[in-house]
């Protein structure tokens, strides 16, 4: 559904994205783990045409999206820090989105508004919003599109346990209608019952894409977060022995 | 497209700066038309004043407003949109809020006091100056990410086309005064919108024939249809040349 084939990305002298091949697939739900500024965002950003690759192509449905808009109608994106116009109020911005994305109002999907009481906020200003608020605000935007694929960055940044829990049950409700879900998040506690596939970055590269049962099985854990920290540990160890 | 320019004409017609430039317009040009008796001699003084404030607020407003809606122009380039309609909605929700601010505050008083060519003349060359510094805007805004150096750029760039570049012809003038260097002044004229306009108005007033030998060759020149034609092209270029080396750069831009 999404193939990245030998993706670059410079940002000057910096290498935020070296050489990347992936290939993402309806009903996978996958989660995009590394350390700080491996490039997952620069990643995801690539995906969505918001940043333009120095090398390589990245093709939608077997189609380039190089000058191409239409396909982001296919996406759902939660970006990580959600930065909306401030002296708009949320029921603006949600209409204006509506008004830009021309899905008729049956057709959306208004379960996380309703889930986390959106409705009851449409008068406030983005301005004065927190930030848990705004990361709802963007959890709603990306749903209610009942969009094929879902990009979430760092979806729970923010979010209170009893929210966190909302968005994880909606998570999976859209994973089981067999849609590609992307997922980045540094919790990997809350990853475990979610995905299906690993993929895990460093300094710009892919060090891996495994599902979770391989990766479980190749590192003898059981948990997803025990499993990453063997992998960082043994990396930890090459670097030392290659000093 | 057109949501998009409805939603930015909206936000920037809500802004108070906007409502200040519009009444300050409105109070300058109807003081300035009472004051004077003579309908004329309004119009020069009016025009020596909008020659400054008409760039000056075009510039800086719209550079401000840019860099102020990053969030917006984040968020809608994740949305299946064009990046070009995405950034020439911001040329055109500009553009018109700035237009329409020009025509209520100079366009009425003009209409009622000083209904002629001239003031005519003088409404039209500061609504293709509005447009025009919005576009050199949009092109200082597209390149420098950073907010206080895009603001400096953008007054810069309006005290050179106000100030320096006519230090500069003066300076020319002076070293060249020996030189048959008339029609080449029409030429270096073009280099500056403001001046194209300044012109422009001085020629259908008769205080053209005060301007000596000079003044005789640029009345040969904008009096014809021929350059007429030549001086419209000119401003469209002004206006178009910008906008289009901005929407160029925004197309491939990292956000």
């Amino acid at each position: 559904m999404i193939h990245l084939d030998h993706i670059s990305k410079k940002f000057g002298k910096f290498k935020a994205l070296n050489n990347i091949n992936l290939t993402f697939e309806k009903g996978e739900c996958l989660a995009l783990i590394g350390p700080n500024g491996c490039g997952k965002t620069t990643l995801i950003k690539s995906i969505l045409g918001m940043v333009i690759p120095s090398e390589g192509n990245i093709q939608f449905d077997g189609k380039d999206i190089k000058n191409d808009w239409s396909y982001r109608e296919k996406i759902g994106y939660m970006p990580q820090i959600g930065r909306y116009p401030e002296n708009m109020t949320i029921g603006q911005v949600l209409n204006m989105m509506k008004d830009i994305r021309k899905v008729p109002e049956n057709k959306l999907d208004l379960e996380v508004a309703e889930l986390f009481e959106i409705d009851g906020l449409l008068d406030k200003k983005m301005s004065t919003l927190s930030g848990g608020t705004r990361q709802k605000v963007s959890a709603c935007l990306a749903f209610m599109f009942d969009p094929k694929v879902l990009i979430l960055d760092e979806p729970t940044a923010g979010l209170d346990p009893v929210s966190v829990e909302l968005l994880k049950e909606k998570i999976l409700r859209e994973k089981a209608k067999n849609k590609l879900i992307i997922i980045t998040s540094h919790v990997l506690s809350e990853l475990d019952d979610l995905v299906t596939q690993v993929v895990y970055m460093f300094e710009g590269r892919v060090a891996f894409h495994k599902s979770l049962q391989q990766l479980k099985m190749d590192t003898g854990e059981g948990k997803l977060s025990k499993a990453i920290a063997h992998i960082m540990m043994n990396q930890q160890k090459q670097m030392h022995y290659q000093e | 497209m057109n949501k998009m320019i409805k939603y930015i004409l909206a936000d920037i017609l809500k802004n108070k700066i906007v409502i200040a430039y519009t009444l300050v317009l409105l109070v300058l040009s109807f003081s300035i038309f009472t004051f004077e008796d003579n309908a004329t001699k309004g119009v020069l003084s009016l025009l020596n004043l909008l020659l400054f404030i008409v760039p000056l607020v075009s510039v800086i407003f719209s550079t401000i407003y840019l860099y102020n809606s990053s969030e917006f122009i984040e968020l809608l380039v994740s949305q299946p949109l064009k990046r070009k309609s995405i950034w020439m909605s911001m040329f055109f929700g500009l553009a018109s809020a700035l237009c329409l601010a020009f025509l209520i505050g100079v366009g009425i008083p003009v209409l009622l006091f000083a209904a002629f060519t001239p003031g005519f003349i003088l409404v039209g060359c500061g609504l293709i100056l509005s447009i025009i510094f919005v576009s050199i805007a949009l092109w200082a805004g597209v390149r420098i990410r950073d907010k206080a150096k895009g603001i400096g750029l953008a007054i810069m760039l309006w005290l050179y086309f106000a100030l320096l570049f006519d230090a500069l012809v003066l300076f020319m003038l002076f070293q060249f005064a020996d030189y048959p260097i008339e029609k080449g002044m029409v030429a270096v004229s073009m280099l500056n919108p403001i001046d194209i306009s300044r012109i422009l108005v001085l020629l259908q007033v008769d205080i053209s024939a005060m301007m000596g030998y000079t003044g005789a060759i640029f009345r040969n020149f904008f009096g014809t249809g021929m350059g007429m034609g030549i001086t419209a092209l000119v401003l469209l270029l002004w206006t178009l040349i910008p906008v289009w080396f901005s929407v160029r750069y925004f197309k491939t831009k990292d956000l």
